[in-house]
């Protein structure tokens, strides 16, 4: 079939690409990335996308764009749910849909549903029939994806190793620990680690000589393990993962400070948020700072705000 | 125990006739209003969705009038709703309030669960009973969307304006009191009655539009600004979308506006091919059903944010090119003004008329040419 397969480096392509890549290049795929959020795509993302969109989503729109004569087709699943008993977003269960409606004539839409809700059976016949658009043998369909799998796992290994996506998939080593404070980050991983929508949060911490551990760094495991400690499960799976994170951190006091980033218009995060605000002070003595990002959160406002809160740290540190 | 709940519309009425029946003893949340409003913002999360600010009102005010404990329907997503009751209690406890909570989970969260929440709402009640009561109480709630179905649809013809609105206040009252099988098919036909005697002029040209969106905005005059009246008086037959009943029950068949879960589904497909949540999916279908059913435009209400909503919104665009059908898409947030909606829905409402006149003159143009 089609020659390349686009993929956006937007949502969750930060969770997914090893994963996403590898499988299409076994099927036959070239795959092509978008370049990195640019300011340009943020303007399209915006002025194609309704307003009451959430950021993410509107960047997603402007890479999609970005990937309109460099693709034969655009590579958006519909990733229903990563686990039994829960979904991701609704933005994500209905992101094909959302990328057709698009007004800016885009190559072709190819929409694989994974969705761990459905009987295992369910699960990987529909990747078979994804499957079945790039090559009829069935070997090398799962072939393709057992490999993917792989990918995927070594690729987490790194992250919980301490690298950001960046690292990991690059290869390269993490960046060097023993700084005089420890911060660490929740949050989606497109609003934490898109350098143009996070206005470059961790490197900036890096220069400020101070350590970063993310939601990704931590394992599964403990993830899961903490976010068990809620009175009712949160059926949002990466909004578990960013409870889990902060509760951990809370836990162990294994940083000095907590910086939550969310984005605006964001459904889940508009509740999470307040599940962390208030166990944060229920717990006493962790900082925790919500960061709210938009399309027109300015960078001096931003670091101004990170500037007090580091400070305020260091000071209790004395 | 002194139970409350939120307002949604009509949902006091069900809810009442539920506990009268159960013999539980309730107190009924002063009615919503700015106050409501004001103390749910306060209150809630600054980027919760609008229906949880206002619950998170009622529930004070109720607690404020001697409620001690708060019955919530649960959920199991992807939609906010069905985490509204832990965050009510986390910041109605952080705020100091005491009280006890009720949530009534719905039974794919668990059927063990479910029983045992409806055993709390009728204390002493054998499972038998409480399925007898929940099902008469039940049909009777299904008559009261029949009821404002019809309203919607024929207020705009009434001879003289409000004879509508008063008729079915006074069908809704005669409802009210029935509790045995017999009293409520009586009662309904009385009801329905009061209704039909309203003077219609049924030659009158009406524009016919479909209403679609978030059920609670759809559902609570308060947060919509009454609109349904307004446009009723307007000269506007309307249809909605969503009625109290199909939104609550589990059944599939949605009797109130008669078209079943599959039809809207495969009606949304062209557009969108998985349900998102709340209403996203229906207020696809719907748009396109109504479409084809010949409406002449489609009014979308949602509250700021709404997740499912934002995604029928995007969508809606391909359908009205498609099909050559206005629609009008308005957001709801506690900043909205009753003065900015109107002048909006105005607006379409000029555009809906002038587009149906062009269109039964041409039409009247085919007709003659044929002769
Ligand atoms: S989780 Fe929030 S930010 Fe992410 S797509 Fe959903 S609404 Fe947007
Ligand atoms: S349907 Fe929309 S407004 Fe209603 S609870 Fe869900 S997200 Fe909130």
């Amino acid at each position: 079939m089609c020659a390349t397969v686009g993929v956006p480096q937007a949502l969750l392509y930060y969770k997914y690409f090893p994963l996403w890549s590898t499988f299409l290049d076994g099927l036959g795929a070239e795959v092509v990335v978008s370049g990195a959020t640019t300011k340009k795509m943020i303007n399209t993302g915006t002025s194609l996308g309704e307003n009451e969109l959430c950021l993410p989503v509107k960047v997603f729109f402007g890479h999609l764009v970005d990937l309109k004569d460099k693709a034969d087709a655009l590579f958006v699943p519909r990733v229903v749910s990563v686990e039994k008993r829960a979904y991701t977003c609704p933005k994500f269960l209905g992101l094909p849909d959302l990328a057709r409606s698009v007004d800016g004539s885009l190559p072709d839409i190819l929409d694989p549903v994974f969705n761990r809700r459905l009987s295992r059976r369910k699960y990987y016949e529909a990747i078979l029939d994804f499957g079945k658009t790039f090559t009829r043998s069935k070997v090398r369909i799962i072939r393709a994806w057992r490999a993917g799998l792989a990918a995927q796992k070594t690729y987490e290994g790194r992250l919980e190793a301490g690298l950001t996506p960046m690292e990991a998939m690059a290869g390269e080593a993490a960046a060097p620990s023993g700084g005089s404070l420890r911060i660490g980050i929740a949050g989606h991983p497109y609003n934490i680690y898109d350098p143009y929508t996070s206005l470059n949060l961790i490197k900036k911490l890096h220069q400020w000589d101070i350590d970063v551990v993310t939601t990704e760094m931590l394992p599964a495991k403990v993830l899961h393990k903490e976010a068990g400690r809620l009175p009712k499960r949160l059926f949002w799976s990466y909004e578990q993962e960013v409870v889990g994170s902060v509760f951990h951190w809370l836990n162990t006091k294994s940083v000095d400070g907590i910086i939550y980033v969310l984005s605006f218009a964001c459904g889940p995060d508009s509740l999470v948020q307040a599940l962390l605000e208030s166990e944060t002070r229920r717990k006493g003595g962790m900082p925790l700072m919500s960061l709210v990002v938009d399309e027109h959160s300015g960078e001096a406002g931003m670091i101004t705000r990170v500037e007090a809160f580091v400070d305020m740290l260091r000071w209790r540190r004395q | 125990m002194k139970i409350t709940f939120p307002h949604m519309g009509k949902l006091e009425m069900v809810l009442t006739d539920v506990f009268d029946r159960s013999g539980l003893d309730y107190i009924v949340p002063p009615k919503t209003t700015i106050k409501t409003l004001q103390l749910g913002v306060r209150h809630a999360p600054e980027f919760a969705c609008l229906p949880l600010k206002i619950t998170i009102g009622n529930f004070v005010e109720a607690l404020g009038a001697g409620a001690d404990t708060l019955l919530m329907a649960g959920g199991i997503g992807p939609c906010r709703f069905g985490y509204y009751a832990e965050i009510q209690k986390c910041v109605l406890r952080d705020a100091g309030y005491k009280f006890d909570m009720v949530v009534l989970e719905p039974p794919p969260a668990g059927l063990k669960p479910f029983v045992d929440t409806l055993k709390v709402l009728a204390p002493g009640k054998s499972i038998y009973e409480i399925w007898r009561l929940i099902k008469v109480s039940f049909r009777k709630a299904r008559i009261l969307d029949e009821l404002e179905k019809y309203t919607l649809k024929y207020r705009a013809y009434e001879a003289t304006r409000g004879t509508t609105t008063k008729a079915y206040k006074q069908a809704l009252e005669t409802m009210r009191p029935a509790i045995s099988e017999d009293e409520i098919e009586a009662a309904r036909a009385e009801a329905f009655a009061i209704l039909e005697a309203v003077e219609k002029d049924m030659g009158r040209s009406c524009v016919k539009m479909g209403i679609i969106g978030e059920f609670y905005v759809l559902l609570e005059p308060f947060v919509n600004f009454d609109i349904e009246e307004y446009l009723g008086h307007m000269g506007i037959s309307l249809e909605r979308a969503v009625y109290l009943t199909d939104w609550i029950s589990p059944s599939k068949e949605n009797q109130i506006s008669g078209i079943s879960n599959d039809e809207v589904a495969r009606a949304a497909k062209p557009y969108l091919n998985h349900f998102v949540g709340g209403e996203g999916l229906p207020s696809v279908g719907h748009t396109v059903l109504f479409a084809k059913e010949g409406f002449d435009g489609v009014l979308h209400l949602f509250p700021f944010t709404c997740m499912p909503d934002i995604i029928a919104k995007s969508i809606l665009p391909r359908i009205s090119k498609d099909f050559d059908i206005p629609t009008l898409s308005l957001v709801i947030d506690e900043q909205t003004g009753k003065a900015g909606v109107l002048t909006r829905i105005e607006a379409f409402i000029d555009l809906l008329t002038s587009k149906k006149a062009y269109k039964e003159r041409k039409s009247l143009e085919t007709v003659g040419s044929v002769r």
